[in-house]
């Protein structure tokens, strides 16, 4: 069955959240449709003469959260980033379109492993709550690669839930900084029949080639990229 | 729909050249050329690599790399439109007209739609009429080099008029169809047409 993705409707900011460069956004959206983990959905903001711009944000949250919770990585310049980081308050009422995409989805049925780099751990957020949720926290193993701890959205959370945690530009404990190695995620794929990749044009192609290394079939690879261009804002989905 | 508090957006200086070309909803992505792939890159050897059409039509085709090559070449200079909102003006892309191709392949009357097959087991369905009129083309240059891997070289589909997904990259196959059939974004949700001025961005948009 195709998903029908339904119409714009509103959502209004129930809560705030911003840090150096992540606004963590919990939205109460009018007829909201609930999402399956790793869709996405898009805000739009509006100007006084109609002029409007939209960018598209993965859910954070699990489906069951009454809220629909997306984190955004403010971009230098970014239109859309920008007003949500500097101006958007609680109260303010957004236009929101959503839940989009049928591709980059896990709905917990079978063991998986995701792959996530900086803000790409978005969508891996939703799939972990999920995970635990449902009382199965190991079918799906998560890894997450950020610069520093600091700069990783979640990391905490991911920490705490037993997620492997890679920092490229800091050492964390004794492991030095660098992406992670075929060694170090060998035995998370064990077992795994699908696999998820979310992150930059450049972190999707050394994810890929790191599963593919400790012998992830490239056919059970599902990958959602983003990236950052000029002035504007992270971007998701379909081929550009 | 209401106005967002404190928004006034950041429009770009206005260039009277380009006024009126971008489509609702897209933003001018200046010298960027994102690229965005939900699948492995594939890599295409042109030795190897060959397009065909086949389907609803009266004399199948099939072209190697010289073959195609050596058909009139054919150019698009112009605005293309990717349905996560960045569009990029003056683009130049050169390969061969598609009307080209389906005259060699002559379609049957009932041959109305058109699913474009790629190296990486992409689809994309396209209605027929779409690929005709000069409004398609195959090609491998971008802005007079080589297209590159990333952007589907060493061979695309290109149809500016619609939502970029709908120029697949790394083709090798147009199927030429009876009825349509969705492709693999439209399967996820996209549009079967996907025309960025009537943003036909979602299943279901009108």
């Amino acid at each position: 069955m195709i998903p029908r993705v339904g119409p714009w409707t509103t959502a209004t900011i129930a809560e705030i959240e911003r840090e150096d460069r992540l606004v963590r956004l919990r939205l109460d959206v009018d007829g909201r449709t609930a999402h399956l983990p790793g869709q996405h959905y898009v805000v739009r903001l509006r100007a006084p003469d109609d002029y409007t711009a939209q960018r598209s944000y993965s859910v954070a949250s699990d489906p069951t959260d009454p809220l629909v919770e997306l984190m955004v990585e403010w971009m230098p310049d970014g239109e859309v980033s920008g007003h949500l980081h500097d101006v958007a308050e609680v109260g303010d009422v957004l236009e929101v379109r959503g839940p989009i995409g049928g591709w980059f989805t896990w709905t917990g049925d079978e063991p998986a492993i995701a792959i996530g780099g900086g803000t790409g751990v978005v969508p891996l957020v939703s799939m972990m709550r999920h995970a635990i949720r449902l009382g199965v926290p190991d079918r799906l193993r998560v890894v997450a690669v950020g610069k520093t701890l600091e700069e990783l959205p979640y990391a905490d959370e991911l920490v705490a839930a037993g997620a492997f945690v890679a920092t490229t530009r800091e050492n964390l404990g004794s492991r030095v900084a660098a992406t992670p190695y075929p060694e170090e995620v060998r035995h998370l794929v064990e077992g795994v029949e699908r696999a998820f990749v979310c992150g930059s044009v450049g972190f999707s192609s050394y994810a890929q080639r790191l599963l593919g290394e400790v012998g992830v079939r490239a056919d059970t690879v599902r990958v959602e990229q983003f990236s950052a261009w000029g002035p504007s804002d992270q971007q998701q989905r379909p081929t550009g | 729909m209401p106005v967002t508090r404190g928004f006034t957006g950041r429009r770009r200086p206005s260039d009277p050249a380009r006024e009126g070309r971008l489509p609702p909803g897209q933003y001018d992505t200046g010298t960027d050329f994102p690229s965005l792939t939900a699948e492995a890159t594939p890599r295409v050897d042109v030795d190897s690599w060959s397009l065909g059409i086949d389907g609803l039509v009266e004399a199948p085709q099939s072209w190697s790399w010289d073959e195609i090559h050596a058909l009139p070449p054919s150019s698009y200079a112009g605005d293309i439109h990717c349905v996560t909102t960045w569009s990029k003006f003056d683009t130049t892309f050169t390969g061969v007209s598609v009307d080209t191709l389906l005259d060699a392949a002559r379609p049957l009357p009932e041959g109305a739609f058109v699913m474009a097959h790629t190296a990486s087991g992409y689809t994309t369905n396209l209605p027929i009429e779409d690929l005709r009129g000069g409004r398609a083309w195959v090609v491998w240059d971008f802005d007079g080099k080589p297209l590159t891997v990333d952007h589907g070289g060493p061979v695309r589909l290109l149809v500016p008029h619609l939502y970029f997904w709908k120029s697949a990259k790394w083709v090798t196959r147009l199927e030429v169809m009876a009825h349509d059939r969705p492709g693999f974004w439209e399967q996820n949700g996209y549009h079967d047409r996907g025309d960025p001025w009537l943003e036909q961005r979602y299943q279901g948009d009108p």
